[in-house]
C-alpha cells in the first residue's frame, strides 16, 4: 500500500459526509432510477470534472478495492489520471487500469465493453441529471412529473428528431426508463452502451455533483431506452473494424490521422483493445 | 282544442338603473291564447310593446310577472318559469322567431344560416341544405348569394334568409316580427304563401305585421295592444 | 297545472357548488355555483379584475379554492369532486378529457418545437407510441383547425396570433376531450381572425358536442359562442342565464352598464 496524503481522512471526505452520501446511495439503490438529493460537498476540483462520481466513489471506497477510472474510455486522459490518483494519494488504495480487475470503475461517458459482472460497482459522472429538464425548468414539476410517472412528453422530443430527420438522433444521454418506473438519464455515454445497463450483473450509481442528486441501477435491474413502435431503439454501428484490435462489435472513435483527410477507427475502450491485442 | 300558446296576466317593465332607475312599463295585463292553425296579429301603434310582447314570447326578453305556458310536444311549460336549457329546448323544437333583422354571424353562408336550425333538430346535412335551398329559391334568393355570408346582402336579402331559416323547421309556434318589412311585391307573396302552408299545417302564429295587405291576408284576428296596457 | 321540470334528464357535466378562490385576504372569486350539461357553452363575462380568470383557475384546477366544491361527472358516469380526486388523476382529467385554451399562445404551446409536436403531445402523454399514427392525428387536427398543413413541422413562433391560437385548439381537442375551458380565446387579435377563430369554435363545439366554459370581457365574443352567460364583478356572479336573456333584457344595474357601453358600429 502507497503512502497517504497526511493530514486527510481515508478518501478525502470526512466520515459524516460519506455517511449522509451512503445513506443518498442505499435509497437511491432501494428505488430504482428515483434521484437522491444529497448535501454534495467542494471538492478540489471544479464542477463538470466529475465531482459528483468521485464523492460516491470516496464514499464507497474501502482499503481493498481496486479503482479504476476512464474517461471516454481511455485510462489515460488527463481527467482519469488525476482522479485515479487522487484516490491512491487519500485512500492509498490499488488501482488499475484492466476492467476484469477493478472492484470500482468510475467513469465519465463510457461503459466499458469487457462485460461487467456482479461485484463491481460502475460510478457516473453526471453533469445533468434531470431528463426532464429540458421539457419543465421547475424543479417542483418536475418532480411531480417523477411522483405521477408523466413522462409521455419525453416522447416530442424524438419526435422533432424524426420530423426533421427521419430518425432519432438523439446519440448519447439516451434517456430509460428504469425497473418500469422512473425516467432516467444514463449520464453523457453513448447510446450504444444503453444496452450495457439493462440486466448489468453490476451495481450502478451516478453522482451529480453541481446538481447535488445520486439516483442508481442495482444489479440484474431492466433499464429500457424510449423509442416509438414505428422507430424502434437502435445503436450505432460502424463499417468499418478497430484499425487496432479489429474488433467489430466495439465502440469506435473516429480518429484524424493526417491533415489530408487520412483517418481510421479505434475502439474507444483502450483496456479492452490493449487485451485483444496483447 | 287546447291553446299551443296561453298568455295570463302577462306584465313586463324595464328598469334603467343607470339613468336614474326609472322604470318604464311596457306590458301590464297581456291575456292572450293562441290555437293551432291561429295567426293573432298584434295590433297599436309603435311604442305599445308590440316587439317587446314577442321578445318576451320568445324568451328573449324576461317575464316580469304572469304565466305563459307553451304547448311543448305533450308538455306544458311556462316560459316564466323555464330555465335557460328549457328555453333553449323550446326554442330548437316548438317556438321559432323571425326577427326583423338577421344576426349576421362572420363567415357562415347563407345556406347554412338556413339549414343550422334542421341540422341542430337532428337532420342530415344533406337534407337540410336541399331543403334550404328549396326554401332560398322559393323566395327568390339568387343562387349566386347562397354561398356568401349575408354580411353584405341587402335589407331586403338578409329578411328573406331570416325568414326561410324561421321557416326551415315546423316549428309548432311561429313569431314574425314584420316578416315582410323590407320586401317587394313578389317576395311579399312568397312569403304570404309560406304563412299560408304552416297555419294549414296547424302552426300558431303571433305576428307584426305593419302592412296592412299582408295582415288581411294572414291574420284570423287582431290583439289590440291597448288590452295590454289595461291596468 | 304544473311547471315542467328538465325536459331530458339527462345529468350535468359539471357541478359547482359555493366556489370561493382566496389569496390571502384578497377574494379572487366568492360563492360562485352553476351546473353545465354536456354540449353547453357557458360563458363568464366581466372586467379585468372581476375574478373570471380567479374561476377559471379554480374550474380547470389550477389552484384549489378556498371552499366550495367542483364536481365533475367522469366517463364512467360517476361524479366525481375534484378536489377529492388524486393529483394524479386530476391532472390525468387535465391532460384527456379536458382541454384549457389560454389567452397567450405562449402559455398554451411549446414554441420550440414544431407544430406537430405540439399536436402529438397530449397523444404521447396518454400513452401513444406509434409515430406514425400520432403524426397523422397531427395532420389530421391541423386541417380541422385550418392550418396548412405544410407547416407541420413549422415552429409556432413562426406563426401568426390567429394560427398560434388555432394550433393551441387542435392541441386540446386531439386527445377527444369532453370539456374545454377557454380563457379570452380571441384576446389580442385582429378583428378579422377574431371572426375566423369564432367561426371555427363555433364549428368544433357543435360538431363535437363538446362543452366549453369561455372567459371574455368581450360580449360580442360571448354572444356569438355561449348558451348562458354569468356576469361577474368584484369576484362575485351578478347575473346569469340565458345569452340573448341577458345581453338584451340585462337586470343588473351593472350588466345593464356593460351592454349599454357597447359602442355601436
Amino acid at each position: 500500500m502507497t503512502q497517504t496524503l497526511a493530514g486527510y481522512n481515508f478518501a478525502y471526505l470526512d466520515e459524516q459526509t460519506k455517511r449522509m452520501i451512503r445513506r443518498a446511495i442505499l435509497k437511491a439503490v432501494a428505488i430504482p432510477g428515483y434521484q437522491v438529493p444529497f448535501g454534495s460537498r467542494e471538492m478540489p476540483l471544479p464542477y463538470g470534472w466529475g465531482t459528483g462520481g468521485i464523492q460516491v466513489t470516496a464514499s464507497i471506497i474501502g482499503r481493498a478495492d481496486v479503482l479504476k477510472v476512464i474517461d471516454q474510455g481511455a485510462d489515460d486522459t488527463t481527467n482519469a489520471i488525476s482522479i485515479r490518483r487522487f484516490f491512491a494519494r487519500t485512500a492509498g488504495v490499488a488501482t488499475t487500469e484492466r476492467t476484469v480487475e477493478a472492484t470500482i470503475i468510475q467513469t465519465r461517458h463510457r461503459i466499458p465493453e469487457t462485460p461487467l459482472r456482479a461485484g463491481q460497482i460502475m460510478v457516473y459522472q453526471v453533469p445533468i441529471p434531470e431528463p426532464l429538464r429540458w421539457l419543465e425548468p421547475r424543479e417542483t414539476e418536475t418532480r411531480t412529473m417523477h411522483a405521477l410517472s408523466e413522462y409521455g412528453a419525453m416522447h416530442v422530443r424524438f419526435y422533432e428528431d424524426i420530423a426533421h430527420h427521419g430518425r432519432i438522433t438523439t446519440t448519447y444521454d439516451y434517456p430509460v426508463i428504469v425497473n418500469d418506473r422512473y425516467l432516467m438519464r444514463p449520464s453523457p455515454i453513448p447510446k450504444f452502451d444503453n444496452q450495457k445497463l439493462d440486466m448489468s450483473p453490476a451495481l450502478q450509481l451516478f453522482g451529480a455533483g453541481r446538481e447535488k442528486r445520486i439516483y442508481a441501477v442495482p444489479p440484474f435491474t431492466k433499464v429500457k431506452s424510449l423509442d416509438f413502435h414505428d422507430h424502434p431503439f437502435s445503436v450505432e454501428s460502424w463499417d468499418a473494424a478497430c484499425s487496432l484490435c479489429g474488433s467489430t462489435t466495439s465502440y469506435l472513435d473516429e480518429v484524424l490521422t493526417d491533415d489530408q483527410g487520412g483517418r481510421m477507427f479505434v475502439c474507444s475502450d483502450t483496456d479492452y483493445c490493449r487485451s485483444r491485442t496483447s | 282544442m287546447e291553446p299551443l300558446l296561453d298568455i295570463r296576466g302577462l306584465a313586463k317593465s324595464f328598469t334603467l338603473h343607470n339613468q336614474g332607475g326609472v322604470t318604464l312599463p311596457v306590458l301590464a295585463a297581456v291575456d292572450l291564447s293562441v290555437r293551432a292553425g291561429e295567426c293573432v296579429a298584434l295590433h297599436g301603434r309603435s311604442g305599445t310593446g308590440k316587439s317587446t310582447l314577442l321578445r318576451t314570447l320568445y324568451g328573449n326578453y324576461r317575464v316580469g310577472s304572469g304565466e305563459l305556458w307553451v304547448r311543448h310536444g305533450a308538455a306544458r311549460i311556462d316560459l316564466a318559469q323555464a330555465s335557460p336549457r328549457q328555453i333553449i329546448e323550446l326554442r330548437r323544437s316548438t317556438i321559432g322567431y323571425v326577427s326583423q333583422f338577421l344576426r349576421v354571424i362572420p363567415r357562415v353562408a347563407a345556406l347554412d344560416i338556413v339549414a343550422e336550425p334542421m341540422r341542430a333538430r337532428g337532420l342530415g346535412a344533406e337534407a337540410a341544405l336541399e331543403r334550404a335551398a328549396a326554401l332560398l329559391t322559393r323566395l327568390n334568393v339568387p343562387e349566386r348569394l347562397w354561398h356568401l355570408a349575408p354580411a353584405t346582402f341587402s335589407g331586403g336579402e338578409q329578411q328573406r334568409i331570416n325568414i326561410a331559416r324561421g321557416f326551415a323547421v315546423e316549428y309548432p309556434i311561429l313569431l314574425l316580427d314584420e316578416p315582410t318589412a323590407s320586401l317587394d311585391g313578389d317576395n311579399r307573396t312568397s312569403v304570404i304563401g309560406l304563412i299560408d302552408e304552416v297555419l294549414a299545417r296547424g302552426t300558431a302564429i303571433v305576428g307584426i305585421f305593419h302592412d296592412g295587405e299582408v295582415r288581411e291576408r294572414v291574420a284570423s284576428r287582431l290583439y289590440d295592444m291597448t288590452e295590454a296596457k289595461a291596468a | 297545472m304544473s311547471a315542467l321540470p328538465l325536459l331530458d334528464e339527462e345529468p350535468p357535466l359539471l357541478v359547482v357548488e359555493g366556489l370561493t378562490v382566496a389569496y390571502g385576504a384578497r377574494v379572487g372569486c366568492r360563492d360562485v355555483g352553476f351546473e353545465l350539461w354536456p354540449g353547453e357553452v357557458l360563458g363568464i363575462v366581466g372586467e379585468s379584475g372581476s375574478g373570471k380568470t380567479s374561476l377559471l383557475n379554480a374550474l380547470s384546477a389550477k389552484i384549489e379554492p378556498a371552499a366550495g366544491r367542483i364536481r365533475y361527472r367522469l366517463r364512467d358516469g360517476t361524479m366525481a369532486d375534484l378536489f377529492d380526486l388524486s393529483e394524479a388523476a386530476r391532472r390525468q382529467l387535465l391532460r384527456t378529457d379536458w382541454g384549457v385554451v389560454h389567452q397567450n399562445p405562449r402559455d398554451g404551446l411549446r414554441l420550440t418545437v414544431s407544430a406537430g409536436a405540439n399536436v402529438g403531445e397530449r397523444l404521447m402523454a396518454i400513452g401513444a407510441r406509434h409515430y406514425g399514427e400520432i403524426r397523422g392525428s397531427a395532420l389530421d387536427w391541423l386541417g380541422k383547425v385550418e392550418i396548412d398543413r405544410d407547416r407541420i413541422d413549422d415552429r409556432p413562433s413562426s406563426f401568426s396570433g390567429g394560427m398560434q391560437q388555432r394550433l393551441q385548439i387542435a392541441r386540446n381537442l386531439v386527445t377527444n376531450p369532453r370539456l374545454v375551458f377557454m380563457d379570452e380565446p380571441t384576446g389580442g387579435l385582429d378583428v378579422s381572425v377574431q371572426a375566423r377563430l369564432l367561426d371555427l369554435i363555433r364549428g368544433l363545439v357543435a360538431d363535437l358536442g363538446l362543452s366549453a366554459i369561455i372567459v371574455t370581457h368581450d360580449l360580442a365574443v360571448a354572444r356569438l359562442l355561449a348558451h348562458r352567460l354569468m356576469v361577474m364583478r368584484g369576484g362575485e356572479v351578478v347575473e346569469s342565464g340565458l345569452t340573448d336573456q341577458v345581453l338584451d333584457d340585462p337586470q343588473h344595474p351593472y350588466t345593464q352598464l356593460l351592454v349599454s357601453s357597447i359602442l355601436q358600429v
